[in-house]
């Protein structure tokens, strides 16, 4: 099947300094994909980048593909009626996403008008369809409120129906669960996870949340330091990671279940984008590291499994005894 | 054994307006919470956003004037806030809080501001002092070379260490750590979850751990509270207490952790919003987001009362029959 | 809303007499109005005539008071000098006065908002450097400063205006200017920070991302939201628009009411003091209760 998006070799840079170094990612029509990392590896970034909506500093090269256009040359024009039309997206913090000093009302009718071309009652009446739609108690008392007026998890509902009033093909969550209590997230996931099933749309979700993760999406990309490291289905990704960086995430998250023993962080700090270490990024808290690593930077290759990996010495694929031997296998497939 | 920490009954009403000119309002933040805290214990407090966790946590240290109740630390009561037997109290008990460059100085190297408690409450002479200070930057993972460095050129991690190692200058036997471990990354946060459960094990030194991260405060803590509008709705060890909740609202917050490998269907998935604390619901403040509310549950308040030896719950449901039907 | 607007008058009404109290206090403190007026060689006796008739030999908690209950009766007093009603005296000054201060306050707000709206979406720009570079020039340099060297420029060296007195609009030309440009340059300051400050919002990415075409972003989202610290400096400006004037009319020999002030302080005649600070204080209070008004209609979660 066609991809509904294809990056390739997308670059970023704010003021001279590359924070992007390469992204290759494709989002298939109705797909889930989980994009997964710590903070400041480039999750936000790399859609940003996508939708031309980084600041005029920041310096974007490289390839986003949908459908017959290149988003990257677009002209503004093109990427305003890809924005909230074909690709929606939807960030944290949803109380402080929405303009304060205008009705809700009135900035879900405008995304109508903008995308639908809905004026006046036939607008109205899908606004209030699409506030049933996230479950918006009262949505027809409340559509002429304002945002100050809904709580955290309404207005990130509201947030939800505004970008699915473009009916976008691919809806690009940033995190938009960080920001809320516990039972209002597992109401937005679920939430999520029910409006891709009804309306067949595909969506990014990204977290560094990766029971989250793991419950809504199908395939996962892990980022980091600006490159995705490993990228296959929440399946594969989860049960055997193979990249170290993977592995760690996983034993550094604490668990519900089980025994209570002490946690196993990743040692070290993520990067600072100016002072990147030679070779592999992860290279320096990295168990596994050899010194190969400190010199070769790994590329993103296809595995025998159908996953794609960037590391010269990856854990051992399942059933597959020694290490030497799964090793290097990264790079000399 | 008795209690290093034992609070009784403790109300706390804040009287704010709603909006700018709107009337008073009062909202009960804290409303009739009792719990102790064993030598060597820590305590976890979970609970929504709003549902009186930090409020708690500052009264435990009478940081925040309690309206009603009383606290007791090492058995004696606690003496007035701002009084000098309070200020000297404070040695003994110290609190971490979630923000932690908020919570430091940004004109002072790191060093000095472990060293400021010492200074404070007086204890040692310089040499002993910087002695003290290099011995806590050790424990808490901080390198000497660091000392000279101010908050900003830290990462988030350093820094919520450096707060660590100041709360622990004045060798504190109480720990009061308001969602230390929020803002932080998952494997920088298993960093300082790992230097708290290091902290547990070498001293009997207690904990009151408030989070709202509820896979955190298993892995931490010993015995665990949970919140529900400013009132303690069940208690027990941590261990019981998620393999078995009780009460519903636990159930529903434990369900709805996100863990990998436990599929979305299936989990109590709670409708509606967590109540205003100032239009708190009659009889239990849960009934109207509650599966098993029934007419006792919308016109009396229910009681912490025993379900198992060890865990209590406040559910008029919690005695097997319905909570069992629906576990 | 009854409740906001008693409260927002009874403050009114409590910062009118605070001043009215103040100027008491200070003319009363700084100086005989007999003395003064008479001048030193007159007789003790004409004097005391003088002060009995002026009710200035009462003790000065009674003249306080008299002068306070008279002012609620409406009665303003009349001027020591000739013996017309003070109000009357302030009064025919007040046209001269907005003649210059109300084109001062439209190039005010029509050159300086723009100009820093435009800087704020052009952050870093060579326009957005100089427009910082010159409001900060403009509202530094004092008006008196400013007033000259438009003179200098304008009437001395190129001789196309008047350089001072009243008459045609052509007189009013280089005063006005000289009231707005220091005006220009808070506003544009300010429009710029409260503008950059709004574009940095979350919300304005999510209208981008909704696919609004900047343009509308800039109209229908930011500028609601920069309005209203905006109209906190605009209120403030219009609650001057008495009282902005006084040096400049001075330097310019314009007979409105901050000429009067000056000749009214330095000769001692109360009455007209008292009547301008009034009148000063009572634009001031009516232009804050408008702004809080506007506030609550600008951004909904200011109102209660
Ligand atoms: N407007 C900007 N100006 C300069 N640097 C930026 C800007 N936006 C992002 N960056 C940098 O780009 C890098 C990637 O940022 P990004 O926001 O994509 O991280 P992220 O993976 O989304 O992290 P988080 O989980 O914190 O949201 C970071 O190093 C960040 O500092
Ligand atoms: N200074 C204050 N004045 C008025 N109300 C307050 C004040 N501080 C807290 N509250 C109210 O008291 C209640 C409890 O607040 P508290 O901060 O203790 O909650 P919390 O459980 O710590 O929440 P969070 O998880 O968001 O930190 C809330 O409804 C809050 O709005
Ligand atoms: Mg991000
Ligand atoms: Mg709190």
């Amino acid at each position: 099947m066609a991809n509904l998006v294809e990056i390739r070799d997308l670059r970023v840079a704010f003021d001279g300094v590359p924070v992007l170094h390469g992204v290759d990612l494709e989002v298939a029509p109705g797909e889930a994909l989980g994009l997964v990392g710590e903070s400041g590896c480039g999750k936000s970034v790399t859609w940003l980048a996508a939708l031309g909506l980084l600041p005029s500093k920041a310096s974007v090269t490289g390839r986003v593909q949908l459908g017959e256009t290149d988003l990257t040359g677009a002209p503004q024009s093109a990427l305003e009626t890809v924005r909230g039309g074909r690709i929606a997206m939807i960030f944290q913090d949803p109380s402080s996403a929405l303009n304060p000093v205008l009705k809700i009302g009135r900035q879900l009718c405008e995304a109508l008008r903008l995308h639908r071309g809905l004026t006046g009652a036939a607008a109205k009446t899908e606004a209030l369809r699409l506030m049933d739609l996230v479950g918006i108690p009262d949505a027809r008392g409340r559509f002429r409120l304002y945002p100050h007026e809904f709580s955290g998890g309404q207005c990130q509902r509201l947030m939800i129906a505004m970008a699915l009033a473009g009916e976008p093909d691919l809806l690009i969550a940033d995190e938009p669960t960080t920001a809320l209590d516990a039972t209002i997230q597992a109401q937005i996931l679920d939430l999520l996870a029910r409006l891709r099933a009804e309306m067949n749309m595909a969506t990014v979700f990204i977290s560094h949340d990766l029971g989250a993760v793991a419950q809504v999406c199908e395939r996962v990309c892990v980022m980091y330091a600006g490159r995705i490291v490993e990228q296959g289905s929440v399946g594969q990704l989860f049960e055997h990671p193979r990249h170290p960086y993977t592995r760690g995430l996983f034993d550094a998250l604490p668990r519900l279940f089980g025994p209570r023993t002490a946690l196993v962080p990743i040692p070290g700090t993520v990067p600072d984008p100016r002072n990147l270490p030679g070779g592999c990024a992860f290279q320096p808290r990295c168990a596994h590291a050899q010194p190969f690593c400190q010199s070769a930077l790994p590329d993103l290759l296809p595995q025998r499994d159908g996953r794609k990996l960037a590391c010269a010495y990856p854990l051992p694929e399942r059933g597959q005894g020694g290490e030497r031997q799964a090793a290097r296998e990264g790079v000399f497939q | 054994m008795t209690a290093l920490l034992e609070a009784t009954d403790l109300v706390r009403v804040y009287t704010g307006r709603q909006g700018l000119f709107g009337k008073a309002a009062p909202v009960r933040a804290v409303d009739g919470v009792s719990l102790r805290v064993m030598p060597g214990e820590t305590l976890g407090i979970v609970g929504e956003s709003g549902s009186g966790k930090s409020t708690l946590g500052r009264m435990l240290l009478g940081v925040d004037p309690a309206q009603g109740g009383t606290v007791r630390f090492g058995g004696t009561p606690m003496p007035e806030r701002a009084t000098p037997a309070w200020r000297a109290l404070r040695a003994r008990m110290q609190m971490v809080f979630q923000d932690p460059l908020a919570a430091l100085d940004r004109r002072l190297t790191i060093a000095a501001q472990i060293r400021e408690p010492l200074e404070i409450h007086r204890i040692g002479d310089a040499r002993a002092r910087a002695a003290r200070v290099g011995e806590l930057m050790q424990a808490v993972g901080l390198r000497p070379d660091q000392a000279g460095r101010y908050p900003h050129e830290l990462s988030g991690g350093q820094r919520q260490r450096v707060v660590i190692a100041r709360a622990l200058a004045s060798g504190p036997e109480l720990l009061v750590c308001d969602e230390p471990v929020s803002a932080l990354d998952v494997s920088i946060q298993a960093q300082v979850v790992n230097l708290l459960r290091e902290l547990q094990r070498e001293g009997r030194r207690s904990m009151v751990f408030i989070s709202h991260d509820l896979k955190v405060v298993r892995n931490l803590c010993d015995r665990v509270a949970v919140m529900y509008l400013g009132r303690i709705v069940e208690e027990g060890p941590s261990e019981l207490l998620f393999a078995r909740p009780r009460h519903p609202y636990t159930r529903a917050l434990i369900s709805s952790v996100p863990e990998p490998g436990r599929p979305l269907d299936g989990r109590v998935i709670l409708q509606g919003e967590p109540p205003n604390p100032a239009k708190r619901p009659s009889g239990c403040a849960f009934h109207p987001r509650c599966a098993l509310a029934t007419d006792v549950c919308r016109n009396t308040v229910p009681e912490l009362r025993q379900t198992d030896p060890e865990q209590t719950a406040a559910c008029h449901h919690a005695d097997g029959t319905a909570a069992s039907r629906a576990a | 809303m009854i409740r906001f607007v008693t409260i927002r008058l009874l403050r009114a009404v409590i910062t009118v007499l605070a001043v009215m109290t103040f100027a008491f206090v200070v003319l009363r403190m700084s100086g005989d109005p007999a003395e003064v007026l008479l001048g030193p060689d007159v007789p003790q006796t004409v004097i005391d005539a003088f002060r009995k008739q002026w009710g200035l030999d009462a003790p000065l908690w009674q003249q306080y008071l008299s002068y306070i209950g008279a002012i609620f009766s409406g009665d303003f007093g009349l001027s020591m000098r000739d013996r017309s009603p003070a109000i009357q005296l302030v009064m025919e000054r007040v046209p001269a006065t907005l003649q210059l201060t109300i084109p001062a306050l439209l190039l005010k707000l029509g050159i300086g908002i723009p100009a820093g709206v435009y800087a704020a979406l052009h952050r870093d720009s060579a326009v957005d450097r100089g427009v910082i570079f010159l409001a900060i020039l403009g509202f530094t340099i004092p008006s008196f400063v400013m007033g000259l060297v438009l003179v200098l420029i304008f009437a001395v060296t190129l001789g196309v205006l008047p350089s001072g007195g009243f008459g045609s609009w052509q007189h009013a030309i280089l005063p006005a200017i000289t009231i707005s440009i220091g005006g220009i340059g808070i506003l544009a300051r300010f429009s710029r920070s409260a503008m950059t400050e709004v574009l940095g919002q979350p919300y304005i990415r999510t209208a981008s991302a909704k696919g609004v075409k900047w343009r509308d972003v800039v109209r229908g989202h930011a500028l609601p939201n920069a309005a209203v610290p905006i109209v906190t400096i605009v209120g403030f400006m219009v609650g001057s628009l008495i009282a902005g004037a006084v040096v400049v009319e001075t330097i310019f020999s314009w007979p409105g009411i901050g000429r009067l002030l000056i000749v009214s302080v330095s000769n001692r005649d109360l009455a007209v003091v008292q009547c301008i600070l009034l009148l000063i204080a009572a634009v001031m209070v009516v232009s804050n209760l408008i702004v809080d008004l506007l506030y609550g209609w600008l951004d909904p979660r200011l109102r209660a």
